[in-house]
């Protein structure tokens, strides 16, 4: 229970947004343009734009405004609307607790402690890299090791370089976005190592960030030694065998005076579990239907935070959907109808939405994404609602390093009779 | 002569045997879609990238973001950053601004992807 001199102060909002990177804003903008009139953005940085400040490469938005931009333009079409549509957005404004009654606790220095009973929420928190710690590898712990993230930001942000002669472990996209940056900086990237046999990062930019610079990529390579004392002063790499052992005999040396890390990326979910929210082990982010409504009633989750996307295109498509069922949910626009249960089948990890719902009355189409498990070449992804097939779908080539997505036509959802509806990739 | 390309597409990431004669492609292997042989023709004969950077502005930490208004040849990628390297922008910088007109001779214009006030 609040002290009646803390209740007077809690500011009642329809709709509740959680960060204003590129997730949040689209959900913001959907959920004003359907005429939610109480809403609110809260973001912890002193601006709007989340990850993309710092993405200064082109090549966003090729998908959604059919013209490849630098991250910092593609971020800023959306500032302008959410200042367009007079949004109003709390930077500097840190959540720190979400309850499963939507009552909400944020701090921030100018205005201290904010309490707020939201009627939605839309979770927008985006992800995290994975850090050194989660690595085991072992060595001293000097300085001279960052996540890419964070050296992409020193770059980028803060305009100094972390170091001059760099090795890259992990080829994910900012990784290898991080090489080319490097390098075009006047840094030396003596290899990116990957231990996996393929790269986890878009083809496009292997070619454009590592082989354009002849940067080698190391596959079934891992970092087995980190030496420095005080400072990074080298790494040693040594292939792997097929189940990711380093294979005595094969290492190699490099002096260098920086490591990067791109390992990969985890949603940051602190507030959605503390809403009670049930998660999904395989995406690490909250369970959620066809409306991105989270297991608990009015939180829905979008974005980065809901499963790692590879492109801000379809970040944004997300989140606009998700904007708009916050927006139905609070104007009472309740859906009735059955739900089952998507599930990865062969080949197939992370499937979202993990619920379906089968309405009563019309339907609407549904995106499904999901990433495929392994390489996968001349294979088919087949939708299956018991032994009845739904869809099926060839593709030339399936890839973990790119999500897959498929669309679920009203017609298809009708059809479907049994509670569990499988999604599988056939070669 | 041969040159050995990977196509980028899309994520099949065909490898390319491309056969030049004087400057010229004259053959194109391993693309499995008539894709791949428009880009072995783009990328052996005029290859360009576009170019981005972050350019120090007097007096502020914050740098600007700044890319080639369209892409550059490629072998005027490193000219092009050692000239941004020895820009010192004065604020406001708009996004759209030209910072460095005709960069390299190339006849393309460096502008800013972002306003610093």
């Amino acid at each position: 229970m609040l002290s009646n001199e803390l209740s007077e102060q809690v500011q009642s909002v329809d709709v509740l947004v959680v960060g204003a990177g590129p997730a949040g804003m689209a959900a913001a903008i959907a959920a004003r343009e359907a005429g939610v009139e109480s809403l609110l953005v809260l973001e912890r940085e002193a601006h709007m734009g989340g990850i993309l400040r710092q993405c200064i490469h082109n090549g966003f938005g090729l998908h959604r405004f059919k013209e490849e931009l630098t991250g910092p333009e593609y971020a800023q079409r959306d500032i302008d609307r959410v200042n367009e549509l007079g949004i109003e957005v709390r930077c500097g404004t840190t959540v720190l607790s979400i309850d499963e009654n939507r009552f909400v606790t944020a701090i921030s220095k100018e205005k201290g402690v904010q309490l707020f009973q939201a009627g939605a929420i839309v979770l927008a928190m985006g992800c995290r890299e994975r850090p050194r710690g989660a690595l085991g590898t072992p060595g001293t712990r000097c300085a001279g090791v960052y996540s890419a993230g964070t050296a992409q930001k020193f770059v980028n942000l803060e305009g100094y370089m972390p170091g001059k002669r760099v090795v890259i472990l992990g080829s994910g996209d900012i990784g290898l976005i991080m090489a080319r940056r490097m390098t075009l900086q006047g840094a030396k990237v003596l290899a990116c190592v990957e231990i996996m046999p393929y790269s986890g990062g878009l083809n496009r930019n292997i070619v454009q960030c590592l082989e354009d610079y002849d940067i080698p990529l190391l596959l079934s390579h891992t970092v087995v030694d980190i030496q420095g004392k005080d400072r990074l002063s080298g790494v040693t790499v040594a292939k792997v065998d097929e189940k990711r052992n380093p294979i005595p005999g094969t290492e190699q040396h490099f002096d260098c005076d920086t490591l990067l890390l791109s390992v990969g990326l985890i949603p940051e979910n602190e507030l959605t579990r503390q809403a009670g929210v049930t998660m999904s082990a395989t995406t690490q982010g909250a369970v959620v239907d066809d409306r991105l409504q989270t297991s608990r009633e009015g939180i829905f989750a979008c974005g980065n935070v809901l499963h790692v996307h590879d492109l801000v295109d379809f970040v944004s498509a997300e989140s606009f959907r998700a904007g708009r069922a916050a927006a139905d949910y609070v104007q009472g626009k309740n859906r009735e109808g059955r739900y089952v249960s998507m599930q990865d089948g062969n080949g197939v990890r992370g499937v979202v939405p993990q619920q379906l719902l089968v309405p009563e009355g019309e339907a609407e189409p549904v995106q499904v994404m999901f990433r495929p498990a392994g390489v996968y070449e001349n294979a088919t992804v087949v939708v299956r609602d018991g032994d009845q097939e739904i869809l099926r779908r060839r593709k030339r080539i399936f890839t973990p390093g790119e999500m897959a997505e498929l669309t679920l036509k009203p017609d298809m959802i009708r059809s479907i009779e049994g509670d569990t509806v499988t999604v599988e990739i056939i070669v | 002569m041969e040159r050995q390309i990977t196509c980028i597409n899309c994520p099949v990431g065909c490898r390319l045997q491309v056969t030049l004669e004087n400057g010229q492609v004259t053959r194109v292997e391993g693309q499995s879609c008539k894709r791949g042989e428009t880009y072995a023709m783009q990328e052996c004969t005029a290859p360009a990238r576009m170019v981005t950077a972050a350019v120090p502005v007097q007096g502020r930490t914050t740098p600007v973001s700044v890319k080639t208004r369209t892409p550059i040849p490629k072998e005027q990628i490193f000219p092009c950053m050692r000239q941004l390297a020895t820009l010192r922008l004065t604020a406001p910088v708009r996004m759209g601004d030209v910072v460095l007109s005709n960069v390299c001779g190339t006849g393309v214009d460096v502008i800013a992807t972002k306003t610093v006030e």
